[in-house]
């Protein structure tokens, strides 16, 4: 001390230094060893038999969903079976992107996994309860990556079963709507949409077999119904501006005759 | 420099027309006025991109909101981090580095100056043509607009397929050439310290700010040059037709996030090393104690140095890495935070049997070190793979680096500030308007920054122009956006403060807080060549010792 | 500028520090290191991933002849930068011709195999992978070959007109090092690109 005014001068402590390194230390090789064991469990989950296989794909903005084993392919609304502990039907997904990078996160139902071109990746969630869980994409992809929702439906037995039976068929054809699907298959529309059963085979766009099916448009940012159906297929930029879709500029007359066409396809 | 003694020319009048003064700064090469020229264009900067900040946040007050259109946001958020991180925090520290690092060493300017007046306008005019591009970009929307690809520009959004026009290669030439004024910078410290200490200044005697800027320099001559490397590729590919990052022919959208992490993890490791210089500095003086364990805060420096090389793909967590590899870098990850955690227990064993004055740069200090500790806690969360599962690309992420950057590294520099004001100045920064700066600012940066944890922990992604109602993000948003006002309000009084004591200061006199370095033997503002007599030294403090003749720090070192 | 030797007044030992020339070089040899090493890596990651186009092996021919010219040039400007020291000025300038000429050639044999490349085989940088990744690191190279014949040219004219001694001997010691760095990368991308990547 120097005449009372400044404290002690401490220049250090070996013992202290040693503690507060050794401590530190032990602390990270038990929480690395915690986290190894959990992240292998959760990487290199070997598939089950009763599995579901789901190929995501991502687009800019929007997600397309094949079930290969079950033939059907969709759009931004995702439908898997509930797993039950005793005999678990986890869904497996492969993840693609046919532009940017995008993100697959629900956080309800597991942590993301990025959708890269030319990088495929493997996910799975094993839903304990059912339910419709929200998430989005989460990898800056460009204009519209706000409004790249997602909506996933865990659905018990049952209702899974009936939905892929109603997604398995073909486009309903409906008599009533055979205008508008003049007019839907005259402009531009089969260039990028794809309605089974029928010449348009687009796959730029989502496919519209089951456009009904789907409890919103636009990857979530609207909800689907007429108004909006035909707000979107008019001027998309007024619900997501930037979205690749293309205002399609029709008649009145145009318009409503494939709006109605659109609400056949349930 | 081969005399030791520079002797002084009487009757050297100060008034100058102004003029000649504004040319003696735009052409000078004395490490003093390109520190403050640093540090002034670095001020501009965070005024700029504080303003981004702010549109951000009016934008994400509640869902659904439309003050600015996508396009908009997406560029704000873009211009905010970019401008944030290379024309604002590297250029204030290396400003800081330039001013103190001759100073404390007792050497009469840095290795190379006219490098280093090279390397400050190669900076600056980064920064400017960065900012050129709202003028000249033309992309997708228009005549005119800057970068939109996020600061990182992923691959493949920042090629040509998906950035036609011009606004990323505004992105991409800015950081390359303020790139290079870095790298520049970097060597003429590295140069400075291992040649130009005055006798006696071994190199265990130099005072940790300088030791911890020869370890940031060493760093950026390793972390920068891979990000310069990628910037090369990217510009092949969208000039040359080259395929580096174009998966279409078979390129790799993940080889540039390697390349870009291998830079962005060390670079914000670059970035806080030298606030721990300053509280390396600070808190000891205030404290009235030396540093507790000087030897071991070299080493945890440098261990840090070399473990941050080996951590970047943390930042990569989600990509689809195989276990193994994920494993690593949890395991590195993890590693670094014991160097730097022991860092903090080695400033609070300086404060621990101190006598502590809580002047303004205490109080930053302080902060920090409160601060800077949260942050590493939710970084080793984030560091477990499973968690940063959940968390990555969240507003749990967004809320961790800006508690280290605004809560660590900002707070580090508003100490520094109010440190050695006086001695760049002459004057003492005002301790109310100080008072007012650090309570204003602490509020606002925790209303903002620890509510923002928990949008991202709710499923909140970032970058995200809106969101949709329901969510239950709305509330927390409106709370983050009031702390964003708060802390500029705060702001605004620290510029007054800087502004008004300039004129109206309490003079300093040489070493107003009664400290043990060498910049404090010389006059506020010092002398252009710093030192009439270069000094000699014989310990880690050399005031302490001619303070204290009795019982001189040599004594036990 | 040289080490500063002066006598520390309160000890008996002198207080010498190294050659801030020397140390400015080996940052910035540090700092293209790591260039250099991301362009290697994007090399030898994209090794056999082109989707189109000619391979290494179906184009690549070694240049063995241009190399020894490269690396002996390293040894043509390490004796000028010791005689330089010795102030034998015209052995200095006579070997700093001879390097600027080994160099010369080197470049102009990259410059032949490019033309070869492109016109013979259709090779370009935006061909397939394989072009992009060994253009870019063999130009890189190139580049670098040139920023030091430039300098050394400059170091030639200055030398001619009896300019440079022994007191710039320091600076040229410290071109020398770059240029023994631009012949240790070459090495490399010799290796990588000619001999692992074929």
């Amino acid at each position: 001390m120097d005449g009372g005014r400044e404290p002690a001068q401490v220049y250090g402590s070996m013992q202290i230094e040693l503690a507060w390194t050794i401590i530190p230390t032990l602390i990270v090789v038990v929480l690395f060893l915690a986290t190894a064991r959990v992240i292998h469990a959760i990487q290199d989950a070997p598939e089950p038999a009763g599995a579901l296989d789901v190929i995501a794909i991502g687009h800019q903005y929007w997600w397309e969903f094949r079930y290969p084993k079950l033939g059907i392919v969709t759009a931004n609304e995702l439908h898997i079976p509930v797993s039950v502990s005793g005999h678990p039907t986890p869904t497996f997904l492969q993840l693609l992107s046919v532009d940017t990078d995008h993100s697959f996160w629900v956080p309800q139902l597991a942590g993301k996994t990025d959708l890269i071109p030319n990088h495929p990746n493997r996910m799975w969630m094993d839903p304990q309860r059912t339910g419709v869980f929200l998430g989005q994409c989460a990898q800056y992809c460009g204009t519209q990556h706000a409004k790249m929702l997602l909506r996933v439906s865990v659905d018990g037995p049952e209702d899974f079963a009936s939905w892929v039976h109603v997604q398995q068929k073909l486009a309903v054809e409906d008599a009533g709507a055979i205008a508008g699907r003049r007019v839907f298959e005259r402009n531009a529309c089969m260039n990028c949409h794809a309605v089974g059963g029928t010449p348009a085979n687009g796959r730029f766009g989502p496919d519209l077999t089951h456009l009904m099916s789907r409890a919103t448009i636009a990857a979530g940012a609207a909800e689907n119904n007429h108004d909006n159906l035909r707000l979107w297929i008019q001027k998309p930029s007024a619900i997501k501006p930037g979205s690749l879709m293309p205002a399609m500029k029709l008649s009145d007359a145009d318009l409503n005759a494939v709006v109605s066409y659109m609400e056949t396809l349930r | 420099m081969s005399s030791n003694v520079i002797t002084v020319p009487v009757g050297q009048t100060d008034a100058r027309p102004w003029v000649d003064e504004l040319h003696q700064w735009l052409t000078t090469v004395d490490h003093k006025r390109l520190g403050i020229l640093y540090i002034l264009s670095s001020l501009l900067f965070l005024a700029v991109g504080g303003v981004e900040a702010l549109i951000i946040r009016i934008q994400l007050m509640h869902s659904h909101n439309n003050f600015v259109s996508p396009e908009v946001f997406n560029r704000m958020f873009t211009m905010h981090g970019t401008t944030m991180i290379f024309f604002v925090a590297m250029p204030v520290l290396f400003g800081f580095a330039n001013y103190l690092v001759p100073l404390m060493i007792g050497a009469r300017d840095m290795a190379f100056p006219r490098l280093n007046a090279f390397s400050f306008w190669l900076s600056f005019l980064g920064g400017l043509l960065l900012y050129f591009s709202f003028l000249g970009g033309s992309g997708l929307y228009g005549a005119g607009s800057a970068p939109d690809v996020g600061w990182w520009s992923y691959a493949p959004l920042g090629a040509r397929a998906f950035s036609p026009g011009h606004s990323s290669d505004y992105w991409t030439l800015a950081l390359l050439v303020s790139g290079f004024g870095s790298i520049g910078t970097a060597i003429n410290i590295i140069a400075t310290i291992l040649c130009l200490r005055c006798p006696g200044m071994k190199i265990s005697r130099m005072p940790l700010l300088v030791w911890m800027n020869l370890v940031m320099a060493g760093m950026v001559l390793l972390a920068i040059t891979p990000l310069s490397a990628a910037q090369i590729m990217l510009l092949i590919d969208r000039y040359l037709g080259g395929h580096f990052f174009d998966t279409q022919a078979g390129g790799s959208a993940v080889l540039w996030m390697h390349f870009f992490w291998i830079f962005g993890h060390p670079e914000v490791y670059v970035l806080i090393i030298p606030c721990f210089a300053f509280m390396s500095e600070i808190i000891p003086v205030f404290s009235r104690k030396p540093i507790f364990g000087y030897p071991v805060m070299v080493a945890a420096t440098v261990c840090i140095a070399f473990v941050s090389m080996s951590v970047w793909a943390h930042h990569m967590f989600t990509i689809g890495m195989n276990s193994y590899a994920n494993s690593f870098f949890t395991l590195t990850t993890m590693a670094v935070g014991v160097p730097t955690g022991i860092k903090i227990f080695n400033w609070i064993g300086t404060m621990w049997g101190g006598r502590i004055q809580f002047k303004i740069p205490m109080l930053f200090s302080i902060g920090f070190l409160f601060q800077f500790l949260i942050a590493g806690l939710t970084g080793i969360m984030m560091a477990c793979s499973p968690f940063d599962w959940q968390l990555s690309l969240s507003y749990f992420v967004v809320a961790h680096f800006h508690y280290v950057i605004v809560g660590g590294i900002l707070f580090a520099l508003f100490a520094a500030f109010y440190y050695w004001y006086p001695k760049m100045t002459g004057r003492m920064l005002s301790e109310r308007l100080g008072k007012w700066h650090f309570w204003l600012f602490l509020i606002g940066f925790h209303l903002t920054f620890d509510v923002m944890h928990i949008p991202g922990i709710l499923g909140m992604p970032r970058r995200i122009y809106t969101y949709e109602p329901g969510r239950g993000w709305d509330t927390l948003n409106l709370i983050i956006t009031i702390g964003a006002f708060i802390q500029a309000i705060a702001i605004l009084v620290f510029v007054a403060n800087l502004i008004v004591s300039y004129f109206k200061g309490v003079r300093a006199g040489s070493d107003p807080w009664d400290a043990w370095t060498l910049e404090w033997s010389t006059s506020s503002p010092p002398p252009a060549y710093n030192f009439a007599t270069v000094p000699t030294v014989a310990s880690r403090r050399p005031l302490w010792d001619e303070k204290h003749l009795e019982d001189p720090d040599s004594q036990y070192e | 500028m040289s080490a500063t030797t002066a006598p520390f007044p309160n000890a008996t030992e002198s207080w010498s520090l190294p050659s801030r020339g020397k140390v400015a070089m080996a940052g910035l040899i540090i700092a293209e290191s790591a260039i250099f090493t991301i362009f290697v890596v994007a090399y030898l990651f994209y090794l056999g991933k082109s989707v189109t186009g000619p391979t290494p092996a179906e184009v690549l021919e070694t240049p063995i002849f241009y190399t020894i010219c490269l690396l002996s040039s390293s040894l043509t400007v390490h004796l000028a930068a010791k005689c330089l020291a010795r102030g034998i000025t015209f052995a200095f300038l006579g070997l700093c011709l001879l390097t600027i000429a080994l160099g010369g050639l080197f470049l102009y044999g990259t410059a032949q195999e490019w033309h070869r490349l492109i016109y013979e085989h259709g090779l370009t940088v935006s061909t397939n992978l394989f072009g992009t990744t060994y253009y870019s690191l063999v130009g890189l190279h190139a580049f670098h070959v040139t920023a030091g014949l430039v300098m050394l040219v400059i170091v030639a004219a200055f030398g001619l007109i009896g300019r440079v001694g022994v007191k710039q001997s320091g600076d040229i010691e410290v071109l020398s090092m770059y240029w023994h760095f631009v012949d240790a990368v070459w090495v490399v991308v010799f290796t990588v690109v000619y001999v692992l990547g074929r």
